[in-house]
């Protein structure tokens, strides 16, 4: 059934002064440390798009100014609860556990990528803590969540599937059936709409008719909420909330966060063609790294000046991943007929001993990439 | 004349038809302000207005779904899907309705439309911004499928392709967008669908490409033949080619199995076997999905289709 849930949309001021007394109990140590995965989110970012530029890594889907969205709805997720990601949710991946070199891995898409170089860049997965990588294909992830949560319920797993997508997202087909099979399965499963007002250069305004977000729950039946996704805090509160529910057995609901998209789409996208600059002004004024960061220091959990350091250590250690990632080889010319099933076809072997054939007549190969046995 | 590349022969087309038929729509995501995101469509919002160039909400399905409204009842919508690849939501609608509608009606509604989309790989765009599927929409009676690979073939296939009555699978070689230049006439003309191209003439060896002219210099004359329409094909012209030199190499980016190589090949062995020299060498993507890194490896490049040439000559 549809309700509007009664869930504070923002709990610190753009200020950084607490609006509420409703703060999710977190201490101190576990408040710094959601910082800390702010920054390392952009600065990861930031050296990656630096690389882009230098030719070094293809594609980047920055998440600069929507940081707090991913880290705060994704923190209050037990690593035995899945993440469904679109293009943006790889920082918090990062914080469930993603060790930092496979992400820097994946980038380069080398032969440390666990994905073994066969996805675009910016396409993470970590099994580890249960995050599979999207397709590239938009909503394709919602109804895969939703069968997932399902399985969780049948099988008697303690897990929460939290499902994430954009605006652009919610007029894919995924969209429609994820959330009206959820919600007649009733599954543990909470959808969480990134709206950060574009899909690439279409505002999301242009996806439908509602004006308030929440209000698509009403559709299929479910509770919503919706949060400011630039406060950190709301969006942990949130979320924390409706991951409880779906635990308890009280199914589906579907969070909106509203945040920015700051860059373009991504780094092939020029957005001063189709949108304001004054309007991303007025979001760079809001931003969420700030917000936190101030209620930090006006807590004195956080030292004033300190988070400048904090941003200087990540960014070595950051950079030393790179150094190592650089220089990692290319996959084995073998990856591009394995793994299309769970053993290389005859047909597969042969076609690539064909192939190696005249690789190694041009002077091309390397060891491991010789033929197959038929 | 002008010169101009391929996209730009593209964006050309639709200005040219956006001006002569007021009917004539060109929607799907991002073709308004953004112009596309290869910018096939710059500048056709700002010149027509939004009533004739529009975003669409993200659905492909939607897209192709309304498109098809659209045309039974007196538009005439060129759809853009943003990438071949996200075309398969709207399979549906493409396979099970605006390919059978004709036939379904007895003639009496139909859906006169075309289908823009940028496909192949060549852009280091992995799985899903890579793929070349032909196949699947071949397979599909009641539509036509059209690759230009020449700015001059792109600009009056694509005019040629508005103007049909059936409906129209417009697949625009994206690495080739900025690659090739040519002259293109002003204003409108077309190139007629269903005809092939000879892009140069030999005696030794044909070769049957789709898209891609490589190039083939080994002392072997080669004879390349640029299918353009792949649905309805030109099949007798396709024969005369193979019986010319008797060998026959076919070339396309996409897996062999089930692929369009091996329809190629099926004609020429039905009709026109007692001429051939040698086998009709298939050189094709392998049947795997689309690779990242190793696209280099993946894709049927020069080096692959030499091979293939020699393998045939010297038979
Ligand atoms: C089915 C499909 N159609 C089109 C695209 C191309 N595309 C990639 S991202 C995107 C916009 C997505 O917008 P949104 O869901 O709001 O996510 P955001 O990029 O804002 O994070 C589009 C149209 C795609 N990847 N898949
Ligand atoms: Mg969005």
């Amino acid at each position: 059934m549809f309700e509007l849930l009664d869930i504070p949309r923002v709990l610190v001021d753009p200020d950084g002064t607490a609006a509420g007394p409703d703060l999710p109990a977190l201490s101190d140590e576990e408040l710094r440390e959601l910082y800390v995965h702010l920054v390392r989110v952009r600065v990861v970012d930031e050296r990656m798009l630096k690389l882009q530029r230098a030719g070094r890594v293809g594609f980047v889907g920055s998440t600069f100014g929507q940081e707090a969205s991913m880290i705060g709805t994704a923190g209050p997720l037990r690593s035995t609860d899945w993440l469904w990601s679109g293009l943006r949710e790889g920082g918090a991946a990062l914080m469930r556990g993603l060790p930092l070199s496979e992400y820097i891995a994946q980038m380069y898409c080398n032969s440390n990528d666990t994905a073994k170089g066969r996805q675009m860049c910016n396409h993470f997965q970590h099994k580890g803590t249960n995050y599979p990588s999207w397709s590239s294909v938009i909503g394709t992830q919602i109804p895969h969540g939703v069968g997932a949560a399902l399985a969780a319920k049948r099988l008697g797993k303690d897990e929460v599937h939290a499902i994430y997508f954009g605006d652009g997202a919610s007029s894919s087909n995924g969209f429609h059936s994820g959330m009206g099979f959820a919600a007649v399965w009733k599954v543990p499963c909470v959808f969480v709409l990134i709206h950060n007002g574009w899909a690439i250069s279409v505002p999301a305004d242009e996806q439908t008719g509602v004006e308030e977000w929440t209000d698509k729950a009403e559709a299929y039946g479910m509770p919503a909420a919706e949060v400011d996704g630039n406060d950190l805090l709301a969006c942990y509160g949130a979320m924390e909330t409706l991951i409880e529910r779906a635990r308890a057995g009280e199914g589906p609901s579907l969070l909106v966060v509203k945040t920015y998209r700051m860059m373009g789409h991504s780094s092939s996208d020029d957005p001063t063609v189709y949108r304001d600059e004054a309007e991303v002004e007025v979001w760079r004024q809001r931003d969420p790294i700030q917000r936190f960061e101030s209620f930090l220091v006006g807590r004195g959990i956080l030292a004033e000046g300190e988070g400048a350091g904090i941003t200087t250590e990540i960014t070595a250690e950051v950079d030393a991943e790179i150094h190592v990632q650089e220089a990692a080889p290319r996959m084995p010319l073998r990856s591009l007929v394995e793994d299309v099933y769970s053993e290389v076809p005859l047909h597969l072997r042969e076609q690539y001993n064909g192939f190696i054939e005249t690789v190694e007549r041009h002077g091309e190969a390397q060891p491991g990439d010789g033929a197959f046995p038929l | 004349m002008a010169n101009m590349t391929l996209i730009g022969a593209v964006n050309d087309a639709l200005k040219t038809a956006l001006r002569e038929d007021p009917s004539v729509l060109v929607f799907g995501e991002d073709v308004g302000k953004k112009g596309g995101v290869f910018l096939a469509t710059d500048g056709l919002q700002a010149e027509f207005g939004a009533d004739r160039c529009f975003d669409t909400p993200l659905s492909e399905d939607g897209i192709i779904g309304t498109a098809i409204g659209m045309a039974m009842n007196g538009l005439k919508p060129v759809a853009e899907i943003q990438f071949q690849d996200f075309i398969f939501p709207a399979f549906d609608q493409i396979v099970s309705e605006a390919a059978k509608l004709r036939y379904r009606s007895g003639g009496q509604y139909t859906a006169p439309m075309v289908i823009r989309t940028p496909y192949g790989g060549g852009i280091r765009g992995g799985l899903y911004h890579s793929q070349s599927g032909e196949a699947y929409f071949c397979h599909t009676p009641g539509m036509k499928v059209v690759i230009p690979s020449t700015p001059y073939d792109a600009k009056g296939l694509l005019l040629a392709a508005i103007a049909d009555p059936d409906p129209v699978l417009f697949m625009e070689p994206k690495a080739l967008y900025r690659a090739v230049k040519g002259e293109v006439p002003e204003g409108h003309y077309t190139v007629e669908l269903s005809t092939t191209r000879n892009v140069r003439e030999g005696d030794d060896v044909t070769v049957v490409e789709k898209a891609a002219d490589m190039a083939a210099e080994k002392g072997i004359s080669v004879h390349v033949v640029d299918l353009r329409t792949l649905l309805p094909l030109d099949e007798s012209a396709v024969v005369e080619a193979a019986k010319k030199t008797g060998r026959v190499v076919t070339v396309t980016e996409a897996p062999r199995f089930c692929g369009y190589a091996g329809e190629i090949s099926a004609i020429v062995a039905e009709r026109a076997i007692e001429y051939m020299e040698a086998p009709v060498v298939r050189v094709t993507g392998f049947d795997t999905p689309f690779p990242n890194t190793l696209e280099h490896h993946y894709l049927p490049d020069a080096r692959r289709v030499i091979d293939a040439i020699e393998k045939v000559a010297n038979f």
